[in-house]
């Protein structure tokens, strides 16, 4: 008789079919397949995050071990972790699947986008002809930090225009996301947000910002949730891509949303560009928010920019004014070793070179220096609601994808 | 109107140097053209799934209903699962090498090795 193994996973709850991702009028058209294959794909994703304990048993059963025995000590350190995992035939496999999932998700994208992407660049500029709240800037410079490399394997990344009136960037972003989140971000991949606006309201319900700011805004998924939170606010979204703001300005609008003004900036130089061109149009100076927030923002910067424009957001925010940070957790001296490690995945094998830094930064410290002292500091983390997957609870986690995040940020004192 | 080549374009590669993860890159190369194959079988696989549903539940049907067609509910689920336990098949091979290394050693040895312990001569 055969006994049975104990499997290494729970059995995996369904992955939701990309037909629930919501269709407002800029999001491209897709065909059957098109459809078919995001499926396949987000599976795969699925797949991949069940293969991945694999890689903490090959570390503390193979590397571990094996370094010991070489060096008469652990691994103590990420470079470390990192040279002698990528040594590790397990690690081999599991990561070269895990960066083709990453290409095979972007061309998959960037093919339904390009076939049409005529007919997208009118639909978006049809709903964003004649607006204000639209403030493109061709002057404007993209940070080297964008150029130098592809953030998440997007060719392109978020500012490469392939003609006049290009959406086309954002278009793939929006469209294809819910294949490496595996839908957990929800129909309009807003859970950040969401998440952000509802413990606004829940935990501080008399908080009721009139200027709101939102740095690296791409195409403003995770500002509509705090611009809908606050119907009454002004809310300024800044981004380098003109792409993700000419099709986030005209998705906003037909999702009914129009307290949002798009704003093509490089957000650390948003009060001295051209002059104070956006200081005076725009009203950016010193306490002239309320609220400001970034989502998945600061691991695709550099690390002088985190510094910088943190304490710009200090000078602009004002007295009695917040400010939150969503980012994937922070790499803290309570983190076991290989955690910090297997996070580290999108730093090296997925572009995003800050990543690892960024996580590293202790934010507390970093923002007493800048001026909000510690009595002030807020710190928790939100979820996103599970709109369209189940409980998630026993599930392997995909590290440095999971719709949990860890906000940062602070209270500025009132004077 | 922006004119180009919407395949050359969709396959780009990305700024910075690509890594390569295993000790050949020939075994990367054609496990990434392997992965490519299976999400295309995958794909006819779902549209076989969405025909014989259409006929079942139509009798007849032209292309723009294929394009259009939404899975109901159990559909979906039947389906998603369809593709879960297709991306498990392809991976069986990581997979247990996952259990390779969770299992008790004594459960993971040589036919030779058992066989000596078995009293093989």
């Amino acid at each position: 008789m055969e006994a049975a193994v104990a499997p290494s996973t729970p059995p995996a709850t369904h992955v939701p079919a990309w037909h629930h991702v919501a269709r407002h009028a800029v999001m491209p058209e897709p065909t059957h397949d098109e459809m078919a294959r995001f499926n396949f794909l987000a599976n795969l994703t699925k797949r991949i995050s069940m293969l991945s304990p694999g890689n903490r048993l090959a570390w503390d059963r193979r590397v571990q071990p094996s370094f010991h025995r070489e060096h008469g000590h652990l691994i103590e350190d990420r470079s470390d972790a990192r040279k002698a995992m990528l040594a590790d035939p397990y690690f081999q496999t599991w990561s070269s699947i895990r960066r083709s999932n990453m290409e095979m998700r972007q061309q998959a994208g960037r093919s339904m986008v390009l076939r049409q992407i005529n007919e997208l660049n009118d639909k978006a500029k049809a709903l964003n002809e004649g607006a204000s709240t639209l403030r493109l800037d061709p002057t404007s410079k993209v940070p080297y930090y964008l150029e130098v490399t592809d953030n998440h394997c997007m060719p392109g990344s978020y500012h490469t225009e392939l003609g006049p009136d290009d959406v086309s960037a954002a278009a793939n972003y929006d469209c294809g996301i819910f294949v490496t989140t595996g839908g957990s971000l929800g129909r309009l991949i807003d859970g950040g947000g969401k998440a952000v606006a509802t413990h606004l309201r829940e935990t501080w319900p008399t908080f009721s910002p009139k200027r709101i700011l939102d740095l690296g805004c791409g195409l403003g998924h995770n500002t509509l949730p705090l611009a809908q939170a606050y119907p009454d606010a002004e809310v300024i979204a800044v981004d380098t891509g003109a792409p993700m703001l000419r099709y986030g300005h005209a998705r906003a609008k037909s999702l009914g949303i129009d307290n949002v003004t798009f704003v093509q900036a490089d957000a650390q130089f948003l009060d001295t560009w051209d002059d104070g061109r956006w200081a005076r149009e725009l009203g950016i100076g010193p306490d002239s928010f309320d609220y400001i927030q970034t989502v998945m923002f600061w691991h695709e910067t550099r690390r002088s920019t985190f510094f910088d424009l943190f304490s710009k957001v200090h000078k602009w925010l004002a007295p009695g004014g917040l400010t939150l940070h969503v980012e994937q957790p922070q790499y803290t001296d309570d983190m076991d070793l290989f955690e910090q490690f297997i996070r580290d995945w999108d730093s090296w094998f997925n572009n995003e070179p800050f990543w690892s830094q960024m996580h590293d930064i202790d934010v507390f410290d970093a923002m007493e220096q800048i001026g909000f002292p510690r009595a002030d500091q807020v710190a928790f983390r939100a979820a996103a609601p599970a709109e369209l997957i189940g409980d998630q609870t026993g599930q392997p986690e995909d590290h440095g994808r999971a719709a949990v995040w860890n906000v940062f940020g602070a209270w500025k004192p009132a004077r | 109107m922006i004119d180009v080549d919407p395949i050359a374009l969709a396959g780009a590669k990305p700024r910075g140097a690509r890594p390569w993860f295993h000790d050949d890159p020939a075994v990367e190369r054609v496990l990434a053209i392997t992965m490519a194959l299976a999400g295309e079988v995958a794909v006819l696989r779902e549209r076989l799934d969405t025909l014989e549903r259409l006929l079942t539940d139509r009798g007849s049907f032209d292309r723009a209903d294929i394009e259009t067609y939404t899975p109901d509910g159990p559909a979906e689920i039947e389906r998603q699962r369809w593709h879960a336990e297709f991306v498990a098949r392809i991976f069986r091979v990581v997979q247990q090498e996952m259990e390779a290394l969770e299992q008790d050693p004594a459960f993971n040895r040589s036919v030779a090795e058992i066989g000596e312990e078995l009293g093989n001569t």
